[in-house]
């Protein structure tokens, strides 16, 4: 079974995808099941750190918290952009410590951080696991250093450590 | 008479308004990528058209398709999905790019504390 299907949640997130790009029918449905085998043995062929999901339950809360960060980002990034050069913006490197170490979680936390403007993911330094960003406005450093380590980081925890 | 005609109202209005706001926030962030000044600023500009910009069109288009074909069209998510996914690799590289050629030259436009990287240079680098 492993050695058969080695990333069942790959393969089938992937029959899901070419179902959605193409019609619904049971000629398709055998062509992505062998297309999404081939490449879930390919992948493995990179030896990827396999992650590994606890709790499937806080994705849906992860995935919502995302939702209303990114929705209050943009209309604060809009806004400053608009006012750029009348306001007294600033924007800022900060160093965050993380205490995830999974590379899995740190990938789905760069795509939380680039997905929210106003927070641009520059550097992780492994041994002292830490992270460097460059904000947007210096001002929200405080919220963004709070978003990360109360917030996100705990989230991750839960579902991949 | 154009296929749009046959659009009713009640899907018109919030597919409108989802097209109009994800194209104002592209071209907000457009604007800022044009205006602002040091390379790290402007880093931010764009994500305004990766998230909503994308997110809006996107989902404004999945509304009206499914609603004049009469079944549910979900393919645009898999551009959505696409865009998430990938934009984070191509902002690092740039960043990191950024970032080793300011350290290289001393720029000024690093804070001191970030001239050197922390600690020493991680493995398969």
């Amino acid at each position: 079974m492993t050695r058969l299907i080695p990333h069942p949640v790959l393969s089938l997130s992937m029959v899901m995808l070419w179902l959605m790009l193409t019609r619904f029918s049971l000629g398709y449905l055998i062509l992505g099941t062998a297309l999404s085998l081939v490449a879930g043995r390919a992948y493995s062929a990179l030896h990827p750190a396999k992650p590994r999901v606890r709790r499937w339950r806080a994705i849906p809360r992860l995935a919502a918290t995302l939702f209303r960060d990114i929705v209050q980002s943009n209309i604060t990034v809009a806004r400053l952009l608009l006012i750029e050069g009348r306001g007294t913006r600033r924007s800022a490197f900060i160093q965050v410590p993380l205490t995830i170490t999974d590379e899995n979680a740190l990938a789905v936390l760069a795509i939380i951080l680039t997905a929210t403007p106003g927070t641009a993911w520059l550097e992780y330094v492994v041994e002292t696991g830490t992270l460097t960003l460059h904000i947007f406005d210096a001002a929200q450093e405080a919220h963004y250093r709070e978003m990360i380590g109360q917030i996100y980081e705990p989230m991750l925890m839960e579902i991949f450590e | 008479m154009s296929p749009l005609e046959a659009v009713p109202l009640w899907i018109a209005i919030p597919v409108a308004i989802l097209v109009v706001l994800g194209s104002t926030l592209t071209l907000i962030g457009a604007l800022g990528f044009a205006r602002l000044a040091s390379f790290y600023d402007r880093l931010h500009a764009p994500t305004l058209a990766t998230s909503w910009g994308t997110g809006g069109i996107i989902i404004a288009s999945a509304l009206m398709f499914s609603v004049l074909e009469g079944r549910a069209v979900i393919h645009e998510f898999v551009i959505g999905l696409c865009i998430v996914v990938t934009t984070p690799v191509t902002l690092m590289m740039l960043a990191r790019a950024a970032l080793h050629r300011d350290r290289a030259e001393g720029s000024d436009a690093l804070p001191p504390g970030l001239l050197a990287r922390p600690e020493k240079n991680a493995p398969g680098e």
